[in-house]
Parts: C-alpha cells; structure tokens; sequence
C-alpha cells in the first residue's frame, strides 16, 4: 500500500521554478530521506506534502486521498522542524498535548498518549518545563514527542538534528532509527548530510535543483549511481574525479573511483606526491597530488605508515571504476 | 566582556555621562514640582530655591482642583490615551501580520501605502477632519479624539510591528498551522507574545504625543464634559495675567498618570526581551 504518492507535482514562487516535475511512491511503514545540496528544494517539497505550501500543479496523494485541497491540521501527518519550533509559552506537556486537545479528544486519551511518548523519549522527569528551560538535545526530542502523540500516517523531518552537536546527533539518529522500528510508521527525513541518509533510510531520494536525480535504497545508489552527481553526493570522503584519459581510455569521459577503492600498486597507472595525510586510527586518508592540477583522496584501511611528501604509484580495480560522459549521466561502456 | 567595557577609567567616564543626562533631563521636571508647592512670590524671586517655611503653600493646587473639574480632564485624557493605544496597537499588529505573513498581489503596494503616513503630519488634514466629524455629528466626543489618534498613530506601528514580525520563525508559526491552530490562535497566541518589545516601544513612542496634545482637543472637542487634561490647564494661562501657582500644580499633576502608563509599558519592555524566544 502507497502512504504518499506524488505525481508531477510543481512549485514555484514567482517565476522561479523550485521544484519540477516531481514523481515519487512512498510505500507504508518505509523511511525515505530526501537528500540533496542546500537550496535545492527540500524543505519546500516537505512543505508541499504537509500543505504548509500550495503545489502550482501535480497531485498529492496521502494514504490514497487526494490532499492538494486539504489543511494541513487535516492531512494526517505530523511534521518536525530543524529549529524545534516549540510554543515558548506552553510547558512540555501541553506542547505534546495541544493538537490532540484542537481535536477535541478525550483528556484520559490525551494524558495516555502524552504519557506513553514521554516513556518513549525519557521526557518524564520534564513534563513541567518550559522549552527554555530544556537544552537543545531535549528539545527536539519534545519537538519529536509531540509528533508522537498525534499517531500520523505520516511522519516528516526537516533537518531535525543540523543544530545538535556531533555526538547527541549520533545518539538521536539512532533513536529516531529505533522509533521507526518501534512504531512502524511512515517517515519522510530530509537532510543534506549523507551521513544520516545512508544510516536511516530503507529508499534514498536525491534532489538536486528541484528535480529527482536518482531513487534508491543506499547500497543501490552507492554501488550504482545513475550519474556523476549522485555518485559525488553519496560516500564520505567523496568519490574521486579524473579526465578518463589519466588512466588510458577514451578522452572526453570523466573516471570516477571512490577512495577506499584505490590501492597502494608500485603497477598502477598513477602516480604522485602525498601531500597531506590523517590518520583516524580506523582508517588513514591521504591526499594524493597527480600533478596537472589533479588530486584524489585515498583511503587506506587501519593504521598506515604513509607520510607527506612521499611519492606513491595507486592502482585500482577495474571493476570498481565507474565512467561517466560529458553532460554526467552514467556511461555503461568501460 | 571586552576590556574596554571593564576598564574603571572608561566605567566612571560612561556612568559620569548617564547621570550629567538624567540631571539635564530630569532638571526641568524638578523645578516645575519646587515651585507647584510655593507661593507665586518665591516663584519670582527664587525660581531654584527648595519651598521653605516662608514660600511653602499648597495654593495651587487648591486652585487648580477648586476651579474646572480637574478629575474629568485627567479621566478624559486616560480615555484618550488608553483607548487609541490600544486600537493602535490591535489594528497595527493585525496589519503588519498580515503584511509579513501572507503573500498576496499588492502586498508590497499595500505596505508602502500604509507606511506612507509616517510621512505627511496629520495636520495637514486638520479642516477637511473637522468637516468630517461634523458631518458625523462627533463633534465634542472623545471618540473624534480616538478616531484621528488612531490614525495617526497606525502608519509607524505597522512598519515597526510588521518589520519584528518578519523575524518570528516561520517554523513556529507552521507548527501552529501543523497542529490544528487558526490564524487568529497563531496571531494572538505565538506571535504577539514574542513581538511584545516592538509593541511597548510603539506604545511608548504613541503615548507622549496623544497625552500632550493640545491642537485637535482643542478644534474637536473643546466642550467641558469632553476637554482633555492639556486643553483643561490653559485656562489658567491668560492672556494678560497667568496663575502659574495652578498651570505648575496642574502640570505636576499631569505627569503622574503618564508615568504611571510609562512604567507598565516599559516592564513588558524589559520582560519580553529577558524571556526570549525559544529557538
Ligand atoms: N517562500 C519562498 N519564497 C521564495 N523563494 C523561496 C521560498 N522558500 C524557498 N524559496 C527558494 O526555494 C529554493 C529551495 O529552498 P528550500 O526548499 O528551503 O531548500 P533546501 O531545504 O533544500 O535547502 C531556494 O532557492 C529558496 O531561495
Ligand atoms: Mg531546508
């Protein structure tokens, strides 16, 4: 069964053209993350499907309705913002509890759900706080509680973790990773970060300027990418770029292979000067300068006794490589 | 903090500033209470000397309170006061919201238009007012009062309170919108407590000129049941010989309701910006 369904949907504000031509399935139960660079139109494609903003043409389909005409309070969705967007005045528990009280539920169903969210989240001991009273990690697991609460057919982040610092970014993505589990709810995650894309999503959609570039689950996309934009996007660090003609094929064509697919081979068909290394204690990257103005990341596997300014011959496996043709779009040819 | 802000040097040069205003300022209102409470001789001969046993006298206000009836001035005046800040305050916050908020064709038109009387006096109108209200039969109420208040004081509120507006975080009002609120909800409840600064400066920056004025108490509503607290005292200025015992009791006087008005609005001040909004 479809949760969402969007077909040739377009937005633009004036005469510019944020999102075009926009064509997506979101099946039940799935966690699918938006991704794509800032600017590219996100944030407005979640707020078409939440109707905080009207779609110029296409249609917006939830749970099989048709909701282009539909409030949002009425959509059956519920929606988590980056800046938390707590009401300042309500305590946390009244935060949780004001859309079930504007649908006029019953208080023992209310106190019930708030209740059961607040386990959920280890929200219990500040049940009775102000949001300012709360620092930035609790506040968006109350912004989270209070979507919770509501039951929607379908949950919607924008950015929930770009202001948490590193480490309460990992705990809280591995919560919302288990609510997902927990609730087998539908959710809608955008972000820029591939990070996050890669760990939580069952289907990755990326967008760049407003239109779909690719959709897939993450290993699909990281082992097939459709095109040198999405091949660039996902894998951290990013997968490097040469003229095809470094490495003895056809000119025109750009080479990719990411990092960790370069080896250290006294054989291979490059090489250059280390010009900068880190050592992660897990991995070792280095920075490789060809020459001509070129250079690729390499990623060695554990502890590596690489230095700067040394001179090194990488070689790669040709299956591992990937080509792509002057406008980027995937060539298949080798 | 810098090191200039904690240097002694500069802290006693700041404070010696602050306090050489507050006497500059505070002076004229001082000598105005000294010599409500002397008689009209140590007025004249020592206008800055403190009342002592010789000059203390109370005539003043006894004049001030036996003639006219000094209570319905100040009572008309609060009136004037109070209710024109208010519909100020309502409309202008009502305007500006929807001005920031929504995207409509002419929103921009609309907004200039709205703004362009910080521009042109209210004065200028002052004839064609008067032969409305006429026509209006409001005439010597203090509704002509609030009515042209009102509109004076609009223009400035919408574009300081639409200009704070822009500022409330969109995701907040969206959470509203997500969560079943109306638009009067989002508008009362979000985003007037967190634009509430902007609005006590706009009523601060109204009150001054609405409790002073003397030009249209005095062209629409001069009546006695109607004259406000600055028309009442002129009668006390003559044009030959003026009782300044009384014109100093009555002004003494005068200040005290303003201050009154002042201290509420200033404590929203200093309030909303201590509580700030959650980000
Ligand atoms: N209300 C708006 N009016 C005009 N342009 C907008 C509006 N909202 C977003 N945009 C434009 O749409 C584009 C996409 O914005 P957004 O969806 O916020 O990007 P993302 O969330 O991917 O960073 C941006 O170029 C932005 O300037
Ligand atoms: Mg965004």
């Amino acid at each position: 069964m479809t949760a969402l369904t969007l077909s040739h949907v377009y937005k633009s504000f004036g005469k510019v053209e944020v999102l075009k031509d926009i064509s997506l399935d979101v099946d039940v139960g799935e966690f699918v993350v938006f991704v794509g660079p800032s600017g590219c139109g996100k944030s407005t494609l979640l707020r078409v499907i939440a109707g905080l903003e009207d779609a110029t043409s296409g249609e917006i389909r939830i749970a099989g309705d048709v909701v282009n005409r539909t409030p949002p309070a009425k959509r059956g969705i519920a929606m988590v913002f980056q800046s938390y967007a707590l009401y300042p005045h309500l305590t946390v528990r009244d935060n949780m509890a004001l859309a079930l009280k504007q649908e006029r539920q019953p208080k023992d169903v209310i106190a019930d759900r708030v209740a059961e969210a607040a386990r959920m989240l280890n929200l219990g001991d500040y049940l009775d706080r102000r949001p300012a009273e709360l620092s930035g990690g609790q506040r968006q697991r109350v912004a989270i509680g209070r979507a919770i609460v509501r039951q929607p057919k379908l949950f919607l982040f924008d950015e929930p973790l770009s202001n948490l610092d590193a480490a309460l970014r990992m705990n809280t993505r591995i919560e919302i990773a288990n609510l997902h589990k927990t609730l087998g709810a539908t959710m809608i995650y955008v972000t820029h970060d591939q990070t996050e894309a890669m760990t939580l999503a069952d289907k990755i959609v990326v967008l760049r300027d407003g239109r779909i570039e690719q959709v897939g689950s993450p290993m699909d996309l990281y082992n097939n990418p459709a095109n040198q934009f999405v091949a660039g996007f996902l894998g951290a660090p990013s997968m490097n770029f040469l003229p095809a003609d470094r490495v003895g094929r056809d000119g025109g064509r750009t080479f990719g292979i990411r990092p960790e697919h370069l080896t250290i081979d006294p054989a291979g068909p490059l090489s250059g000067e280390v010009t900068h290394v880190e050592k992660l204690g897990g991995d070792t990257n280095a920075i490789v300068d060809l020459g001509g103005g070129e250079a690729v990341t390499l990623r060695l596997f554990g502890q590596h006794p690489i230095r700067a300014n040394e001179r090194v011959t990488l070689g790669f496996d040709p299956d591992r490589a990937y080509f792509f043709e002057p406008d980027g779009s995937r060539s298949r040819a080798a | 903090m810098n090191q200039a802000r904690r240097n002694p040097l500069n802290m006693a040069a700041m404070h010696g500033a602050l306090i050489l205003y507050t006497v500059i300022a505070l002076f004229p209102v001082f000598v105005i209470l000294i010599n409500s409470l002397k008689t009209r001789k140590g007025i004249f001969r020592e206008p800055l000397s403190l009342p002592d046993a010789e000059t203390f006298s109370m005539i003043g206000y006894q004049t001030v309170l036996r003639q006219g009836d000094f209570f319905l001035y100040i009572q008309n005046s609060l009136i004037v006061t109070v209710v024109s800040l208010f519909l100020i305050l309502l409309f202008g916050a009502m305007a500006a919201f929807a001005l920031s908020e929504y995207r409509f064709r002419g929103n921009t038109v609309m907004g200039l238009y709205l703004a362009l009387g910080i521009m042109i006096p209210i004065r200028i109108g002052t004839v064609a007012i008067l032969e409305m209200m006429v026509q209006a039969g409001l005439v010597n109420t203090l509704w002509s009062l609030i009515l042209v208040y009102t509109a004076q004081g609009l223009p400035l509120a919408v574009f300081i309170l639409s200009e704070f507006m822009r500022q409330v975080s969109d995701d907040l009002k969206n959470a509203g919108r997500i969560d079943g609120l109306s638009e009067y909800t989002i508008f009362f409840r979000l985003v007037l407590p967190l634009v509430r600064p902007a609005m006590a400066t706009v009523a601060v920056f109204n009150m001054i000129p609405i409790w002073n004025d003397l030009w249209f108490p005095l062209i629409l509503a001069p009546a006695e049941e109607t004259k406000t607290l600055t028309l009442g005292s002129q009668v006390f200025i003559g044009q030959f010989v003026t009782d300044w015992n009384a014109v100093l009791s009555a002004l003494s006087m005068a200040i005290l309701p303003v201050l009154i008005l002042y201290v509420i609005f200033s404590r929203q001040l200093i309030r909303g910006i201590t509580s700030g909004a959650v980000k």
